[in-house]
């Protein structure tokens, strides 16, 4: 019979193996069940994990998507190393976005260099701001900041729908719900020429290099590493669980925010009801692809924005309904959970015991 | 107020109670049993999606309840896989859960949008159930019955039978479970899976009884809120039909407010005030109770294995 044995070690191999073996698997199971359900499987795949990929002019689409993913799943992964669960990053990012379309109304009738990192600074304190709320709630009473931040999202989103429904409401807008649209001054500039690429997408890959020096080559990252692995241990040490909880909730409440206000001065251009997508959460999927790793981020980054890219095309290809990229993010999560086993069993037969 | 208004509002306090009163109870026993699967508004979702499929193709909401609940068992299985046989961190693989039954729900949902169905109707005849008054009592369908009874069957099974007690056992002390010779890992898969069900037909409440109309994202966040409402009960059956009651008198309120044109406050923070209302609650419960997570099941959320 088949059975578990515990690695002594962790497996080197393995950490970076399970990934691609859950895209693998992903992959499969994508094509079986979408084939089940009576669309063109393979193509389905195809479109999805391979089109984005190979036609250049789609890079600048991933490079879009990718980067407020990057972005959030950077600030998670280093709360989730501590063992701190902000799953509310959706609610950050929205309520940066809104704070720095609040300074973008404000500052509506201005010119000058300094309106768009105005706005990027509201962005970041709005996100901050948003993750302080359950970091206190958790430090001081014990309040499970798994749940006090997923519901502040639906309260994020609410504020939003409020403000672009009521007060911030664009007078000449036809009575859509919907603010007004940036200026040129408060619109991020694109760094490529004649595409889409604009200024976040360099610095999402700035901040992962970042995160990447702070978390490896840093006490303070070394702090965080041990709160999560051994809290005890920690206590030892001198590193303080609730300053670790409040620095990784806030760190990523500001990414979170600051990849809100890219998106509203970026793609958007404004902020309409359309504006939470879902890429906080889609973060979490992203964080872990990337194996809490900052660099690995990047490539979970460019792999989950490939399939939102993907799902598109696999719209107009095979007539996959766009929830279908949903279930690919969910079943390539389940995946990679699957696989980690892998990185601390092995599968043996199991001998006889006579 | 006349009587028949007022009986009215409790009507429809015990039907917005009840989905979140169904899949909190769920919750509460696979949580007694040391598990926490945060995916309980995704297993509503494939519950409600189910439901209704089943319930538009087949005509019979009572055939669609039973889908429903087996949808929430299959998407629990998912969960109990990963988690409980390959070990994987308990909060990703619920999260990864919720995610899933958001996609599959519309997925499968997208061809039912906008079509209708017969609500589920009241058990007893209709003298009983339409009558002005005595329909506080008579007037319900058979989830509002068969949840309260489930408080009652649960409460008792937890803290009077064997079964109960070695449930309880595992989830306070797996290794001890274990070295007696109880199959953790066993009673463990059992209670995800009576989750399953339970947040299945809840979520079949909302697709069946509160809107007999499909919708994306039907249940907006009420798994959520009963994850939280596991909490407030400190884990005892009892507080939980409390909180869920509470929390429905919190939407009725939101309800009623829009119903009489309430002008002064927005429909937005009307909308907020379930969530809000939770953190209140959440916040209160550790004021009032200085030693945090004391209540938990002590092995809540860790894995287990025998090797």
């Amino acid at each position: 019979m088949l059975e578990w044995r515990r690695r002594r070690e962790p497996s080197a191999l393995m950490l970076l193996a399970s990934p691609l073996i859950a895209i693998g698997l992903t992959i499969l199971i994508g094509m079986i069940v979408f084939t089940a359900m009576g669309y063109d499987g393979f193509h389905a795949v195809e479109s999805i994990f391979l089109t984005p990929f190979l036609e250049p002019q789609r890079w600048g689409d991933i490079g879009v998507k990718g980067a407020p993913l990057v972005m959030i799943a950077l600030g998670l992964a280093i709360g989730f190393r501590a063992n701190v669960w902000n799953i509310g990053a959706e609610g950050q990012y929205v309520m940066g976005a809104i704070a720095g379309t609040g300074v973008a109304l404000l500052t509506y009738d201005m010119t000058g260099w300094w309106i768009l990192p105005a706005m990027m600074l509201a962005g970041i304190l709005g996100g901050m701001a948003w993750a302080a709320i359950p970091a206190f709630l958790r430090v001081k009473l014990q309040v499970s900041e798994i749940l006090t931040s997923l519901m502040l999202t639906y309260v994020a989103v609410q504020f939003l729908y409020f403000l672009v429904r009521g007060p911030w409401k664009d007078p000449g807008g036809f009575n859509f719900p919907q603010t007004r649209m940036f200026t040129a001054d408060q619109t991020l500039p694109t760094v490529l020429e004649g595409t889409l690429v604009h200024l976040g997408i360099p610095a999402a890959l700035a901040l992962a290099v970042i995160a990447w020096l702070l978390m490896e080559k840093t006490t303070a990252g070394y702090a965080i590493k041990v709160v999560g692995l051994a809290p005890a241990a920690a206590r030892h040490g001198g590193f303080s669980a609730a300053r670790t909880t409040w620095a990784t909730m806030l760190a990523s409440g500001a990414l979170a925010g600051l990849a809100g206000l890219f998106e509203a001065a970026g793609p958007f251009g404004q902020l309409t009801p359309q504006f939470p997508v879902g890429y906080g959460f889609t973060a979490i999927i992203v964080a872990f692809l990337g194996r809490l790793n900052p660099l690995g981020i990047v490539f979970g980054g460019i792999v989950l924005a490939g399939t939102y890219v993907g799902g598109e095309i696999a719209q107009s290809t095979v007539r996959l309904p766009q929830a279908a990229t949903g279930l690919f993010q969910a079943t390539l999560l389940f995946m990679l959970l699957a696989t980690d086993v892998l990185v601390r069993w092995r599968i043996g037969w199991k001998r006889r015991v006579v | 107020m006349t009587s028949a208004m007022l009986v009215s509002i409790l009507m429809t306090l015990i039907a917005a109670s009840t989905p979140l009163l169904l899949a909190a109870l769920g919750e509460l026993v696979a949580e007694k049993a040391g598990v926490l699967n945060l995916g309980v508004e995704g297993m509503m979702l494939c519950g409600a999606v189910a439901g209704f499929a089943v319930a538009f193709s087949t005509g019979s909401t009572g055939i669609g309840l039973v889908a429903a609940a087996f949808a929430g068992v299959a998407a629990s299985m998912i969960f109990a896989v990963l988690a409980l046989s390959l070990m994987a961190n308990q909060v990703a693989t619920g999260l990864a859960l919720t995610i899933f039954g958001i996609g599959a729900s519309s997925l499968i949902g997208a061809g039912f949008v906008g079509r209708t169905i017969t609500r589920l109707q009241p058990v007893f005849p209709a003298a009983l159930s339409e009558h002005p008054i005595l329909r506080l009592v008579f007037g319900h369908d058979i989830l509002v019955y068969l949840s309260l009874a489930l408080v009652a069957g649960v409460g008792w099974f937890l803290r009077r039978t064997r079964p109960g007690l070695i449930l309880r056992a595992v989830g306070e002390n797996d290794a001890s479970a274990h070295a007696i010779g109880y199959p953790v890992i066993a009673i463990r898969y059992a209670a995800v899976a009576f989750g399953g069900a339970l947040a299945g037909l809840g979520g079949a409440y909302f697709s069946l009884a509160l809107t007999p109309m499909w919708a994306d994202r039907l249940t907006a966040g009420r798994g959520w809120i009963a994850l939280a409402l596991v909490v407030f009960s400190a884990w005892k059956p009892g507080r939980l039909l409390l909180g869920a009651y509470l929390f429905g008198a919190v939407m009725t309120l939101e309800l009623q407010a829009k119903a009489a044109g309430v002008t002064w406050l927005a429909p937005e923070v009307l909308a907020m005030a379930p969530y809000l209302a939770t953190i209140a609650v959440l916040t209160m419960m550790s004021l009032g109770r200085k030693t945090g997570r004391l209540d938990a099941p002590a092995c809540l959320g860790k894995p287990f294995s025998a090797s």
